[in-house]
């Protein structure tokens, strides 16, 4: 038995193709990038080493600070728009309403479409000419806007795919957070005397915190990570009013061939999922509950 | 006092059904509305019926999608690449998470630790590298060039999930393989692999999605028509279908349409396993 399940080649044999696989597409990239990051370079000509020069002048940079400031609005945003919802409609749920598997199924459909479909489909519903949402704001006597062309409302309404597209995601995380309570614990309250909306304040919520915060880590990176919908609704324009670190970072690197620049940003995008990822650790710290 | 409370109760029902069912309209409208333009042509839609049902159903949107469009092709190969990137991931996720779980060689520790750091990596970090790498090996706008990366990030979620199934059999099962002079990649194949297939249709789930949805990679290191996945078909679409509502629309729905029936043959299984990926990720 030792012998079997010690045995050194088998283990490495088990091992190594996934292993390689990874480092060579993940780790030695992750490397490279810091790498770039130190390099004035345009992908062609000769690199130059000029130390954490390019980290210097993102800090001066009025794009970037705006991308990176639009990105914390979103994560509070998604916190807001995505988690109570959620939440709400989790605790609902999880009562054994009548028709909990149809709204169950049907909240989360959302979740499951590419983010290239419902970015097509929301520049369809905020075409400034024929889009849906214009057609019904003209039959209500109000005046049509120019959804994603203009600086004013471009945020919100390219937010706004997002925030929708992910609130059954939280809902499904938190609905199994909260079917995993053993229902002892709700017979209990209620001999007790408590009313539902008790129950859900003081016992429901307690007992899911680590649920929560695996639903608020999630909303937060993703907010800081986001890519996908941006680019498909208006590519950070117009003049930066919708960037986020991530598309500034793929049109400095592909369209302004900045590969040092665009290699910091990268490595900047990492580093501020981390820092959040350890300050929501930190400050929401949840002993595993255990029943 | 007590039928005071009866009657209370009642309306709070009806309004959180009302509450309930709005929801579940503003999470599938925009899907409603997606079939109802694809069946349309453009006079309908710029003379004024954008949002309701098609006067009359034009199915010539989706042939004109699927054939002038090309839609069908990035079809195929979106089916194409996601089945190679799921068959390889399993097998490599398996064979990893079974040593991890099981085997007892003083470098676990730190394979362990590899992958556990690989959760928190994102594709943006690797973009650049990546893309330089397949392009000094002249390995950009083929198939391998989105599979190989997609297989690697695909592993870490699965190889996570997986451990846990590992260690939930017991140790027995390879004790009596073993006295049966059954050995040790035998005895995985044979006996451990069809104890874990349902763990196996999780996370073939989860990487079905990452993958048939991924964009970043698949617009970046794909170009040509010959090897567009639908997201990149779809995104080169745009310039030339703009004003054709119908075609795009068609297009769309053919990109959605497996994903969705997937998810309501297995709901269950999708629901739980995007609920894991979460969990663990």
């Amino acid at each position: 038995m030792q012998k079997m399940l010690g045995n050194k080649k088998a283990y490495w044999i088990f091992v190594i193709p996934a292993l390689v696989i990874y480092l060579v597409m993940a780790f030695i990239p992750i490397a490279m990038s810091g790498y770039y990051s130190t390099m004035q370079w345009d992908g062609i000509g000769e690199k130059i080493f000029i130390g954490i020069d390019n980290y210097l002048e993102l800090v001066k940079d009025e794009a970037f600070l705006l991308s990176a400031r639009n990105s914390l609005i979103l994560a509070v945003a998604s916190i807001v728009g995505q988690l109570i919802p959620a939440l709400f409609f989790a605790l609902v749920l999880a009562r054994n309403i009548k028709g909990e598997r149809a709204y169950r199924t049907i909240y989360f459909i959302p979740v499951l479409l590419s983010t290239v479909v419902i970015g097509q489909l929301f520049l369809k519903i905020y075409n400034p000419d024929y889009g849906a949402l214009n057609a019904v704001l003209t039959k209500l006597g109000l005046e049509g806007k120019d959804w994603l062309g203009d600086k004013r409302y471009v945020l919100a309404s390219s937010f706004f795919p997002i925030v929708w597209q992910y609130i059954g995601y939280h809902m499904l995380i938190l609905y199994t957070g909260i079917k995993s309570v053993p229902s002892d614990i709700y017979e209990a309250a209620q001999i007790d005397g408590a009313n539902e909306r008790q129950i859900a304040w003081h016992v429901t919520i307690p007992l899911i915190k680590s649920t929560m915060k695996v639903s608020l880590t999630f909303a937060v990176i993703g907010s800081l990570k986001l890519f996908d919908l941006i680019w498909v609704l208006t590519k950070g324009g117009p003049l930066h009013a919708s960037e986020v670190p991530s598309t500034l970072m793929y049109t400095s690197i592909f369209t302004r061939m900045e590969y040092g620049r665009g290699s910091a940003m990268a490595i900047f995008i990492v580093l501020e999922c981390l820092l959040f990822y350890f300050l929501i650790e930190k400050f929401f710290k949840v002993e595993n509950t255990t029943y | 006092m007590k039928k005071n409370k009866l009657t209370n109760i009642k309306p709070a029902r009806v309004l959180l059904h009302i509450v309930l069912a709005a929801f579940a309209v503003v999470q599938i409208y925009p899907l409603i509305f997606l079939v109802f333009f694809s069946l349309k042509d453009n006079n309908e839609i710029y003379s004024g019926n954008v949002m309701g049902i098609p006067d009359q159903f034009q199915w010539g949107n989706y042939e004109n999608a699927l054939f002038n469009a090309n839609v069908g092709h990035y079809l195929l190969n979106s089916i194409f690449v996601t089945a190679v990137v799921i068959i390889i991931s399993d097998i490599l996720a398996c064979m990893v998470s079974y040593a991890i779980a099981r085997m007892r060689v003083k470098a676990n520790r730190f394979v362990k630790l590899f992958f556990s750091i690989g959760l928190m990596i994102p594709l943006h970090a690797v973009l650049l590298p990546v893309f330089i790498m397949l392009r000094n090996l002249k390995m950009l706008d083929t198939y391998q060039a989105i599979i190989v990366p997609y297989i690697a990030f695909a592993l870490p979620m699965a190889i996570f999930f997986m451990i846990g199934f590992f260690q939930a059999l017991p140790l027995e099962l390879e004790e009596s393989a073993f006295l049966d002079g059954c050995g040790i990649f035998r005895t995985f194949a044979v006996i451990i692999v069809p104890l874990v297939k349902p763990a196996l249709a999780t996370i073939s789930i989860f990487t079905f999605l990452s993958t048939w949805n991924e964009m970043m990679f698949a617009i970046t290191f794909i170009n040509s028509e010959k090897y567009r996945t639908l997201t990149v078909g779809i995104m080169q679409m745009v310039g030339q279908y703009t004003t054709d509502w119908g075609t795009m629309g068609a297009g769309l729905v053919v990109a959605t349409l497996p994903t969705v029936i997937i998810y309501l043959l297995f709901s269950k299984q999708v629901q739980s396993g995007m609920v894991a990926g979460a969990v663990k990720g």
